[in-house]
């Protein structure tokens, strides 16, 4: 089943057709198709286990890194299919960006933390304005002015806000087009959250951004489409606040008004 | 119930206590017996009757007393002067020194058969190019008394640093090449060092001409202050640190067998490092769990368990019959048949001690990268890292305080490690060092000296067992802080990384 809100195909900058997941033979994600619009905050939505971290982790490839993981079907990046045989996983995974759960800087600097991505991707043309491009991340990820003074300070030293605001600078300094965050605020306290969705209404003039949430109201705040999953299946997918306000499907009204889930 | 726990409890509490006693205790016995030996202690002349009944006197140091039981002096059958009583008698063990001279070298007493003891101000101990220390007095210097006392003692000590001096000059022109000219100049120092001599008095009465050229240094204990022994004793611990062994490594000092304690050690660590890091990571990163990975594991966790002598003789096999065959037929076809790393040597040993101490290694490094959390991974992966990129900029960085945790575990196996090394390059005495100022430096090819064998050959291998005894724990004193001090880098080290990524987990 088909559900696509949006009307102009040149703003799809993700489609997904029959995608399948599976792991260990145990279906996740059963023929799942949508379209992701560019430069737009999309939330994916639904009870504990319905399969939204698994849509979100297809979206770079990072399944693959579980054993007995089986993917079927297409997801086209910006028209291209990044199942394809020859497509780099790590190559994908620069351009769709990702965020977990909880804040996992590395034991190392905020400036190292930042500068990873930057120094992996190319040793020489980059290197000589890695100052530049940290600075710049770090004032997008709106971190800068709270670490400009201690940039040689470990990444852990750092409050847990201000941790997941590091690792989604690390994950925007290089330059993704697509910005997937699992649950990003699930870890954190009502500022620090409150802070990370700022951040992400600040985000998406530049990156379509794709989030998975628990909080329903956090869904409503952020997001200007949002899907609702259940056991593996899309169930209903449009403008946020259609979903919100007047869901189509019985079983989105159930979830969202607390009846169940 | 509760008795029983507060029981075991205790139980547990004194088996710590008891292996904490045990440890302190050794160490203590270690280090007083080690230390002890270097102080100048006071001489002590003895007159006592000996077993015919006759007066003999005997100048030394008291080393210790003995208890002797009646029963055991009584079948001795020596039994003819028991003193009244039944108690157990004590015997005085006393370091004479002058071997050659007068021997033997040390006497036992019994202290009821002690006559007189005195502590003869002007009592004098030389300690000797060959033959270990001789005590005595000094009457003449080239058989001219000076006057006695403190001007005899002067002129002796004139004589001395002259004959020094003579020495450092023939020392230096050991390493220079050997023309006629250099060799003459060298028997006439020679001749020059022997022609110098004093007469020495010795405590039996008898008088002995010694050449300056005998004696390297000498002091009178009985003279000097507490000051001054300390400064002495700073000298010779510092001297036996600095110095070459002598006398078949009885005299002298025991640098070249901390040197190549030491070489050896770091040796082993540079090679064992990569190597066992290089395996936990394929074992823990890249196999494909299974059966086959199940048995590697189990193989390398059994070869810790491998007596460590059987590593000898694989080393002996292996590395240098082996592989140093080969690299001489390749490298070294030149000086064949004498061989150049086809026979015991520095590699060889480290490379052996290498194996021994690859599982500790291996062990360690994959439980450090079995605590690096998976999300920390996926950071990286999202990011764009590959998997070697995420390993080698981000695991194993975060995983090296465990590396160095296995490092520590191996060092302090290695270092003390004997039996192996003496099949694949410890010898009792080196003619060189491991390491110099020759190029290439460090010589891999080179036997060493071992402070481990060192101990060894001092107390079951030296011709003179109960003068080598002091040596024999001095050594093993040295042994252990040399353990410690390479452990507690390799511990700071790993403190400082661990420092560095904590909060990690």
């Amino acid at each position: 089943m088909l559900q696509t809100p949006i009307a102009d195909a040149a703003q799809i900058c993700l489609r997904v057709r029959g995608l399948t997941v599976a792991y260990a033979e145990e279906p996740a994600l059963q023929g799942i198709s949508l379209d992701i619009p560019r430069h737009q905050v999309t939330a994916f939505i639904g009870p504990s286990g319905c399969g939204k971290t698994t849509l979100l982790r297809s979206f770079n490839r990072m399944n693959e890194l579980i054993e007995d993981a089986r993917t079927e079907g297409v997801i086209e990046l910006e028209g291209c299919n990044i199942f394809q045989a020859g497509v780099d996983p790590a190559q994908l995974r620069r351009q769709v960006g990702m965020v977990f759960q909880r804040p996992n800087p590395f034991p190392k600097s905020i400036y190292d933390n930042v500068a990873y991505g930057l120094r992996i991707q190319s040793s020489s043309s980059r290197a000589a304005n890695l100052d530049q491009e940290v600075e710049s991340a770090l004032r997008r990820a709106a971190l800068w002015d709270e670490v400009a003074d201690r940039l040689d300070a470990p990444a852990l030293t750092l409050s847990g806000g201000q941790q997941q605001r590091l690792v989604i600078a690390r994950a925007i300094a290089v330059k993704p087009a697509v910005l997937l965050l699992d649950e990003p605020a699930s870890a954190l306290d009502p500022i620090s959250t409150l802070k990370i969705e700022q951040l992400i209404h600040q985000l998406k003039s530049n990156y379509t951004i794709i989030i998975v949430t628990h909080n329903m109201q956090q869904a409503a705040r952020v997001s200007d489409f949002t899907a609702f999953l259940n056991a593996g299946r899309l169930v209903e997918y449009g403008p946020a606040e259609a979903v919100f306000t007047n869901p189509k499907e019985r079983q989105t009204e159930d979830y969202i008004t607390g009846r169940r889930g | 119930m509760r008795f029983g726990s507060q029981a075991w409890i205790w139980l547990n509490a004194a088996a710590v206590g008891l292996c904490l006693c045990t440890l302190t205790g050794l160490l203590l016995l270690i280090a007083v017996r080690g230390l002890g030996h270097f102080w100048p202690a006071d001489l002590q002349l003895y007159a006592y009757l000996d077993d015919a009944g006759a007066t003999r006197r005997v100048l030394g140091e008291l080393i210790e007393t003995e208890t002797v039981s009646r029963r055991q002096h009584r079948e001795s059958g020596t039994a003819l002067d028991l003193v009244p009583g039944d108690g157990p008698l004590q015997r005085l063990v006393i370091k004479t020194g002058n071997r050659r001279l007068d021997p033997p070298d040390f006497a036992h007493i019994f202290e009821h058969r002690i006559e007189s003891v005195s502590a003869p101000p002007d009592a004098v101990v030389l300690e000797r190019v060959e033959w270990g220390n001789a005590h005595g007095e000094v009457l003449a210097v080239n058989g001219a008394a000076h006057g006695n006392g403190d001007r005899l003692w002067q002129a002796f000590k004139q004589r001395m640093e002259a004959a020094h001096r003579v020495r450092e000059t023939i020392k230096a022109l050991a390493g220079t090449t050997l023309e006629a000219a250099e060799e003459e100049r060298r028997r006439r120092l020679h001749r020059q060092l022997d022609a110098n001599s004093f007469t020495l008095r010795l405590a039996n009465g008898r008088l002995a001409e010694v050449p300056f050229g005998d004696v390297l240094r000498a002091w009178r204990p009985n003279r000097m202050n507490l000051a001054e022994k300390l400064g002495h004793y700073v000298e010779t611990f510092w001297l036996f640190l600095s110095q070459p062994p002598r006398e078949a490594n009885a005299e002298g000092g025991v640098f070249p067998a901390i040197l190549g304690t030491v070489t050896m050690v770091l040796l082993m660590s540079v090679l064992v490092t990569p190597l066992g890091v290089a395996a936990a990571i394929y074992l823990h990163e890249y196999a494909r769990p299974g059966v086959f990975v199940r048995l590697i594991r189990i193989a390398v966790n059994n070869l810790a368990g491998v007596p460590s002598i059987i590593y000898g003789v694989f080393g002996l096999g292996f590395f240098v019959y082996l592989m140093g065959d080969a690299v001489d037929q390749t490298l070294f076809r030149d000086s064949l048949p004498a061989p150049t790393f086809g026979a015991p040597g520095l590699l060889w040993a480290s490379l052996t001690l290498a194996l021994l101490t690859l599982p500790v290694v291996v062990v360690s490094t994959e439980e450090g990268l079995s605590r690096i959390p998976k999300t920390l991974r996926e950071g990286s992966l999202a990011l764009g890292a590959t998997q070697a990129e995420t390993l080698f900029r981000l695991v194993l960085p975060a995983a090296s305080p465990s590396v160095l945790t296995g490092l520590i575990l191996a060092v302090a196996r290695a270092a003390g490690e004997v039996a192996p090394l003496m099949l694949v390059g410890v010898v009792k005495l080196a003619p060189n060092l491991p390491v110099d100022g020759e190029f290439p430096y460090l010589h891999l090819e080179r036997k060493f000296m071992h402070l481990g064998f060192h101990i060894f050959d001092l107390g079951f291998q030296s011709p003179n067992v109960a003068a080598t005894r002091p040596l024999v724990y001095a050594t093993a004193l040295l042994l252990v802080a040399v353990i410690v001090t390479l452990n507690l880098t390799a511990i700071l080290l790993r403190n400082r990384l661990a420092w560095k990524f904590r909060q990690l987990s």
